[in-house]
């Protein structure tokens, strides 16, 4: 064959220690270790929550028991999930096209100084505007279909993905980006293959917070004007004193933020279980 | 297929036989930044031949990274002229293989990835490139770690997966700035050992910088000393030693002695003259 592969290795392979991976039992194992903590500290508040109930320590309206709460859930089933539904449309719609949209923003921007001179101030000051106080205005624009809740929920998402976005795709070793140059690669082959898997544990951590904050923002723009959703539903039950339901309601979107942002959670494992974020864990 | 290209006789094939495979002249790099001028490099002419180990040795600062960074034509000259194989040199050349003193590698690629990624780039045949990537992690003993991550990997065996990537698309001149400078001083010597066997066997075109005065002697065929303020060449060794070295007998040859102690000497006297 040839020169090169005649040659044998003169080091000691001794010294090659491969470092062991912890297996996929292990793993699974660990996890559920972790899930452990938090759901014995939750089943702790529900206890408290209980006595505090049960010895009639506060009012059943500002406080209603864990009971009432279930029985909301037991005897509104169709209800409260109707208004589920919708408000999970809407979040994932606005969470959807904040992610879309404010990647694109971020590619731009870290490819062009002159959009990001431009638009950063402007995305900032956007953002620093109480996203409750233009929903109304939104209403007036786009009526009291989903699309204004959409669009707040848009704008709630849409900043956490530019700024991780950015602050990812820039966090790429200058050296690799010299690198590639000396490849001659072109452009758009060094972003899908360098700038933009470097970029995936910001971004996802940006994705994470942007989840959560999409919920809030549907529900805010349900608050606004409405006839169905969470939002409504909290609202309706506020006028009624039913608490219970209220309570409910606050349950429901507290475990679909929750839910989202363990699809995301799930969906690094896939992507990123090379980033130490991943591989540190427990 | 690889066989033929590998070996040192179509080396340089770009340039004729008897032109310097790198050929600096009158080079001067001058950086501003935040209202400050340095001075980086000032009047270095030079010329590497083809085959050539070249080691550029020097106190920090004095612009060694910035030299291998104008023949790559990854920092601009300021004034002079550089040509890499009879062409001028302007903006990021393909025709060389860098490896810097951090190995730069992709976190989400294996090693075998990672060595792939320069053909990839590059557009190369994809059998061809598979097979030389197992070529060259056969010759660097990294055989076995194809399929290891970057983070399961020691530093010098990434330094390795750094050099492969560096020699995949069978570089005319391979340029390294500092590779072994993060290793423990073991690992280092094996490197050497390696890089200086690799050379032997390729017969291409190696630049290397570096702060070891061992290094730089016994892996040269010629050595040079820079001194700082502004950077520039204080004197030049060619190493009368055999082509082929063992490490230790290298090392206690009256050869290697006396040109180390002298280059020794140089670094010092350029240390203390800041
Ligand atoms: N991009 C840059 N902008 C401004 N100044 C720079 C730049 N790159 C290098 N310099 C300056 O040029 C000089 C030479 O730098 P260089 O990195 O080439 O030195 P070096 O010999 O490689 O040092 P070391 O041994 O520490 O790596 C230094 O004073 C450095 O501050
Ligand atoms: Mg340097």
């Amino acid at each position: 064959m040839t020169e090169l592969t005649r040659q044998t290795p003169t080091l000691p392979s001794a010294r090659l220690v491969r470092r062991a991976r912890p297996s996929r039992r292990r793993r699974a194992s660990r996890g559920l270790v972790a899930a452990l903590y938090p759901a014995v500290f939750l089943a702790l508040v529900v206890v408290a929550w209980f006595l505090v109930t049960a010895t009639e320590m506060v009012e059943p309206y500002i406080i209603p028991s864990p009971a009432d709460t279930w029985a909301a859930f037991t005897d509104y089933p169709d209800y409260l999930w109707e208004h589920t539904l919708v408000t999970t449309r809407e979040t994932l719609a606005g969470f959807a096209i904040a992610a879309l949209v404010g990647v694109l923003v971020a590619v731009l921007m870290v490819y062009s100084s002159t959009l990001e001179k431009t638009f950063y101030p402007l995305i900032l000051f956007a953002q620093v505007i109480p996203k409750i106080a233009i929903a109304p205005l939104f209403v007036v624009w786009l009526g009291f279909g989903t699309s204004p809740k959409i669009l707040v929920a848009v704008l709630m998402a849409f900043f956490p993905v530019v700024i991780s976005g950015i602050s990812g795709l820039r966090s790429v070793d200058p050296e690799l980006l010299e690198l590639t140059s000396t490849m001659g690669a072109s452009p758009v082959k060094t972003f899908l293959k360098v700038r933009l898997p470097a970029a995936l544990p910001e971004l996802l951590s940006g994705l994470k917070v942007a989840a959560t904050l999409a919920v809030t923002g549907a529900v805010v723009g349900e608050f606004v004007g409405a006839n169905s959703g969470l939002g409504y539903v909290i609202l309706q039950a506020n006028g009624n004193i039913d608490t219970a339901m209220l309570f409910a309601a606050l349950i429901i979107m507290s475990l679909l933020g929750v839910l989202l942002f363990a699809v995301i959670q799930v969906a690094e494992m896939f992507l990123i279980p090379w980033h130490a974020s991943r591989r540190n864990r427990g | 297929m690889a066989a033929e290209t590998v070996d040192g006789a179509a080396r340089g094939a770009g340039a004729p036989s008897d032109a310097p495979m790198v050929d600096i002249r009158g080079l001067d790099v001058t950086f501003h930044s935040k209202g400050r001028t340095v001075h980086a490099l000032s009047g270095i002419d030079l010329a590497i031949e083809p085959g050539e180990f070249l080691t550029i040795a020097g106190p920090s600062g004095c612009g060694k990274s910035t030299l291998l960074r104008v023949i790559a034509g990854l920092t601009e000259a300021t004034a002079g002229e550089v040509t890499l194989r009879g062409t001028p040199v302007e903006g990021a050349r393909r025709d060389v293989g860098f490896v810097f003193q951090r190995a730069a590698l992709l976190d989400w690629r294996n090693a075998r990835g990672n060595i792939l990624f320069q053909a990839e780039m590059r557009g190369l045949p994809r059998a061809w490139a598979r097979e030389r990537a197992d070529a060259l992690m056969e010759m660097t003993g990294l055989t076995g770690f194809e399929n290891a991550m970057p983070y399961e990997l020691s530093g010098g065996m990434q330094q390795r997966v750094s050099l492969c990537r560096a020699l995949l698309h069978e570089p005319d001149v391979l340029l390294m700035d500092e590779p072994f400078g993060a290793l423990d001083a073991l690992t280092r010597e094996n490197m050497n050992v390696e890089l200086r066997r690799i050379w032997e066997a390729t017969g291409m075109t190696v630049v290397l910088v570096t702060h070891s005065v061992a290094e730089a002697v016994y892996l040269a065929s010629r050595a040079i000393v820079m001194g700082p303020r502004p950077g520039r060449i204080i004197e030049e060794f060619p190493i009368d030693l055999p082509g082929h070295r063992e490490y230790e007998p290298t090392l206690e040859s009256p050869e290697f002695r006396r040109v180390s102690g002298r280059v020794r000497e140089l670094l010092g006297s350029a240390a203390h003259a800041e």
